[in-house]
């Protein structure tokens, strides 16, 4: 039998799951990364995307927009939204595109002279975008 | 003395003032159930977020490039006091309470000389708060239409505050709402949000054992959690008002019903005794009316 760690993804709502597990993908900012037990003490914080949870009855995957991982003796994600990916359909992906397009043309109103919360805004606009991608919905693309 | 007639329609009144008093303790009841049980919910969340940002926390403390979520303003002279409390009345002292310990915090910040702002959330809140620091008022936060509170609308308000101190319109935040401690106890409490503050002493201990790796920088994932954990502030003080108004309510409803049962005793027996007194008086009529004969 393989070895497990304990994973636990909530989001402020409700606890998602907790059990043991035998590796998470993680969609982290700085780009995705695999947590296999004894993973060296990390934490990231995410990007929208898909996480996925290999146990050993099988593999789960959640949509997360944002939030954060801590990894440790087990794996700890604490996602601002996370969903089952059987939950998402069409409409709730496209309200999560339309609330980050928002997101956007409010930053690009706000900082007229800094790009940086704006590019920011773009790169999760985008993200959320190739969510739809994945997970075999059709892609809202957005107006930039 | 009043006569039989407004006996018995009183009885009748306080009969039925017993019945929606009954019903609204069940429906209270029913209510706390499902407040404690998200408030249960989300406790998870609360707990570990603040853990982690603890830890962050410690770890920057006293540097300069601690965000200013922080560390603050630097001063504290403008205030900003968001009370929540519910949007109906009919609990008890519980949106009193909180009142009360927001005026009183409000009283003794202008008393020092300190700037006051107020947002309130939720109707009941803003009207006892209206009299004697309306002026004060900047905003109001309506959640009659919020049927069940959820991330989102923590959110919201999270966002409101957080934009009003990107502005520098206040240096300390501080929340007022009403822990949960059981169905006949709920405390008022004061929290302050922003600067955040940490129980650091909890943390230590932890924090001394492992040494994370981390990805974007410290600074980083810090200027990306507090405001996030502003919202979770505020969304764990939601949940636990709503489970303390619903507790407030059940228990004050359940005092009233058993009020109106006592007062619908009194006045059964009083109904009973001029109901006697009526028929004796009729008795002595005949019997002397025959006596006379």
């Amino acid at each position: 039998m393989a070895e497990t760690m304990q994973f636990n993804l909530v989001s402020p709502e409700r606890s998602l799951m907790s059990g043991p597990v035998l590796s998470v993908e993680i969609p982290g900012a700085e780009g995705d990364l695999t947590a296999l037990p004894n993973h060296a003490p990390t934490l990231t914080t995410l990007r929208p995307g898909i996480l996925r949870v290999e146990t050993e009855k099988g593999a789960e995957e959640y949509i997360v927009t944002g939030g954060f991982a801590e990894l440790g003796e087990g794996v700890t994600v604490l996602a601002e939204k996370a969903m089952h990916r059987t939950d998402v359909d069409q409409a709730t992906y496209e309200a999560l595109v339309d609330e980050a397009h928002q997101a956007y043309g409010k930053a690009k109103e706000v900082f007229k002279n800094e790009p940086g919360p704006v590019d920011d805004a773009v790169k999760l606009l985008h993200d959320m975008v190739a969510i739809g991608g994945k997970i075999g919905l059709s892609t809202k693309q957005p107006s930039l | 003395m009043p006569s039989l007639k407004d006996l018995k329609n009183r009885i009748e009144s306080v009969k039925s003032t017993r019945k929606i008093t009954k019903a609204m303790q069940m429906v209270a009841a029913a209510k706390l159930r499902r407040a404690q049980d998200s408030a249960e919910a989300a406790r998870p969340y609360a707990e570990r977020f603040n853990e982690v940002l603890g830890q962050l926390a410690a770890s920057v403390a006293g540097s300069d490039s601690a965000p200013r979520l922080l560390r603050g303003t630097g001063s504290d002279d403008v205030h900003l006091l968001v009370v929540m409390t519910a949007e109906r009345g009919l609990c008890g002292g519980f949106n009193a309470n909180i009142a009360k310990l927001a005026k009183q915090h409000a009283t003794d910040l202008l008393a020092k000389g300190k700037t006051v702002k107020i947002i309130t959330v939720g109707k009941k809140g803003r009207d006892s708060m209206r009299r004697d620091f309306g002026k004060l008022f900047i905003e109001h936060v309506d959640m009659s239409e919020v049927k069940r509170v959820g991330y989102a609308d923590a959110q919201g308000i999270a966002k409101n505050v957080l934009s009003r101190f990107d502005e520098g319109e206040f240096d300390v935040a501080t929340i007022f709402y009403s822990e949960f401690v059981n169905v006949v106890a709920q405390t008022p409490m004061a929290q302050q949000i922003i600067p955040a503050k940490f129980d650091t002493a909890e943390d230590e201990g932890d924090s001394a054992a492992t040494v994370y790796e981390y990805e974007p920088s410290e600074e980083a994932i810090l200027a990306d959690l507090l405001p996030r954990g502003v919202a979770t502030q505020i969304f764990a003080a939601l949940l636990e008002n709503g489970a303390s108004e619903q507790g407030a309510r059940m228990s004050a409803m359940d005092n009233a019903t058993r009020n109106a049962g006592e007062m619908i005793d009194k006045l059964t027996i009083e109904f009973n005794r001029s109901r006697q007194a009526v028929i004796t008086n009729e008795l002595i009529e005949i019997i002397s009316g025959a006596e006379a004969l």
